[in-house]
């Protein structure tokens, strides 16, 4: 059934009384990147005040497919048996041409990993979950109907002004992060553009409820026989709720588009008529992106910093892998563990991920809407090609799924581990006796001790391995044994076969340094 | 492996004609659809980077 949007309570500010005492973090927006920070903030020890101009949840379905990733995000913050739970996972894609299924692929599941390679879940349900968290956390102090007007960074520290219904306020704040989405206020106000290609085909979505029990698997269509040769993806997502994109092409109206009495003949042509419309939109592509994401107190998280067409599912799982790359490092400055340089490696690694995304984001946007020209000859004669040869399958973009980025690094490494966990890469997950390798890594830095003893260092706790197919295959690959040094938000920094404590010490000491 | 640009078939005549004749009786669509599977299946079969982009080099050059 179709999503009920109770208001969350506003409760008057005690900064439109008395001058609040400084924060260390004001965080602005509370969709799922405002709140993943909030929640990663509050797990290690820093409080925030979160501030969220409006007081429901997102209209719409919008970010729905969740990558395996921010599962395992979700699942340190408490939410992930709820996802879980609600969620519609699934493996299986098919892609088709006109009217006929060219090929399909499997994401499959692997006995080495705890999550599904991708969930369908509403971002409503989502940002649900996440607030009622968030609500419960001492550490979090969020605050409905509180609408940023104004920011005024300095070196030190950051002033905003806030307004409510019961009028306006300040706080200052050591950092602000701006998590205020594709039309983020902030990045206006502070008259930061983004660069960046802005692609003329506009895409209609809709959520749509129906009895049927269609599969729970990814349809993909190019130049479907219901659908004027245009692009259509279709999705099952949770409440029987299923989720349609369809291409416009350059020239489409968004208000026109938008009308039931147009968007409903579109969706019978793929469903047949025994649907309700829940929720309908239009949106642009956008390939865009902030030049820096860090600017002095500000930092920027999510759509505010970047924009990618969702076809990969590259925009809100980039924008949680950004909360999960900036939670630990903003900790541990705060606390005084760690220069503030570290925080210049959450631009360098988190810029180098978006541009990953927007590349990827760029060529399926591409396949999907050629050019007239060389561009549509070699992507009709690859979908030509596909339905008779496998190798031609690979040049089919319909999006490719969010993974997380590698990050560049010069972390210590051995040729003779697998290129799975190489220093760069999120640790790969592996069961462990009754659990999961990722569950018991914790909130700090480790060391994993595989088939080995580790050497003592100062401020490093060590987690000895179980030693499994998964853990054998993922981890130790033609060696015997392996030392794993483990970053806050589960990145591998540096590896080795066999290491001394001095040479474990110097790469930790990068770590909290965030040299690459 | 790099690129190949002396002669490697044995009789170039005979792809030639065979290449001809596999476009006969095409309008120039078709002919241009043929070239662009044709590319991608040898430049699949090919595969190495490293001579692609030196086929890509050597037929861009004037």
């Amino acid at each position: 059934m179709a999503h009920a949007y109770a208001p969350f309570p506003y409760v008057a500010p005690p900064g439109l009384n008395a001058p609040e005492p400084r924060h260390k973090v004001v965080i602005i927006g509370a969709g799922p990147v405002g709140l993943v920070l909030a929640l990663d903030l509050a797990r290690r020890g820093t409080p925030s005040v979160l501030l969220e101009a409006g007081d429901a949840v997102a209209t719409g379905s919008r970010a729905m497919g969740w990558s395996r990733r921010s599962l395992e995000i979700f699942d340190r913050l408490g939410i992930a048996d709820k996802v879980l739970e609600k969620g519609v996972p699934w493996s299986v894609g098919r892609v088709c041409h006109g009217d006929d299924e060219i090929f399909s692929f499997d994401l499959a599941e692997d006995p080495g990993d705890r999550m599904p390679p991708f969930l369908n879940l509403q971002q409503y349900h989502v940002e649900h979950f996440l607030t009622d968290r968030a609500l419960a956390d001492p550490l979090i102090d969020l605050r409905f109907r509180n609408r940023v007007t104004g920011i005024d960074p300095d070196a030190d520290g950051v002033q905003v002004t806030i307004r409510t219904p019961d009028g306006s306020y300040m706080l200052a704040a050591d950092y602000a992060i701006a998590c205020d989405g594709a039309r983020s206020t902030v990045r206006a106000m502070l008259d930061l553009d983004f660069e960046g290609e802005l692609f003329e085909e506009r895409f209609l979505i809709a959520d749509v409820e129906m009895e049927g029990d269609l599969p729970s698997e990814r349809w993909f269509w190019f130049e479907p026989g219901f659908h004027d040769g245009q692009s259509a993806l279709l999705h099952r997502q949770a409440d029987n709720i299923y989720r349609i994109d369809l291409q416009l092409g350059p020239h489409a109206d968004p208000k026109d588009e938008s009308r039931p009495e147009r968007v409903i003949p579109r969706i019978e042509q793929v469903i047949g008529p025994d649907f309700d419309l829940d929720w309908v939109s239009v949106y642009s592509f956008q390939c865009r992106r902030l030049g820096e994401f860090v600017h002095g107190r500000v930092i920027f998280a999510g759509d505010s910093a970047h924009l990618i067409p969702p076809f990969g599912a590259r925009g809100a799982n980039g924008g949680l892998q950004d909360a999960d790359n900036l939670g630990w490092k903003l900790a541990a400055v705060l606390d005084g563990r760690a220069p503030p340089s570290l925080i210049d490696s959450y631009n360098r690694e988190r810029v180098q991920a978006a541009d990953e995304n927007i590349r990827q984001s760029s060529r399926a946007t591409r396949f999907m809407g050629p050019a007239n020209g060389v561009e549509r000859l070699f992507r009709d004669q690859i979908l030509a090609l596909a339905r008779k040869a496998p190798f031609a399958r690979d040049w089919v973009n319909s999006g490719r799924l969010s993974t997380p980025c590698i990050y560049a690094t010069t972390g210590p490494d051995d040729p003779r581990l697998p290129a799975i966990s190489r220093p760069g890469a999120v640790a790969p997950d592996a069961p462990q006796g009754a659990g999961w390798l990722l569950a018991a890594l914790g909130r700090d830095a480790m060391l994993l001790a595989i088939n080995c003893d580790a050497p003592a260092v100062a401020d490093l706790p060590v987690l000895p391995v179980e030693v499994n197919p998964a853990v054998v295959a993922r981890y130790l690959g033609r060696a015997g044994r392996a030392l794993y040094l483990v970053r806050p938000d589960q990145v591998i920094a540096a590896r080795w076969v066999e290491a001394d404590a001095r040479q474990i010490a110097k790469a930790l000491a990068a770590l909290w340094e965030g040299r690459a | 492996m790099s690129l190949i640009d002396t002669p490697n078939i044995d009789d170039p005549d005979d792809f030639l004609a065979e290449l001809l004749a596999a476009h006969r009786g095409l309008t120039e669509a078709q002919s241009h659809a043929l070239n662009a599977q044709l590319l991608l299946i040898l430049a699949n079969h090919v595969g190495d980077p490293a001579v692609l982009r030196a086929a890509l080099a050597l037929a861009r050059q004037r």
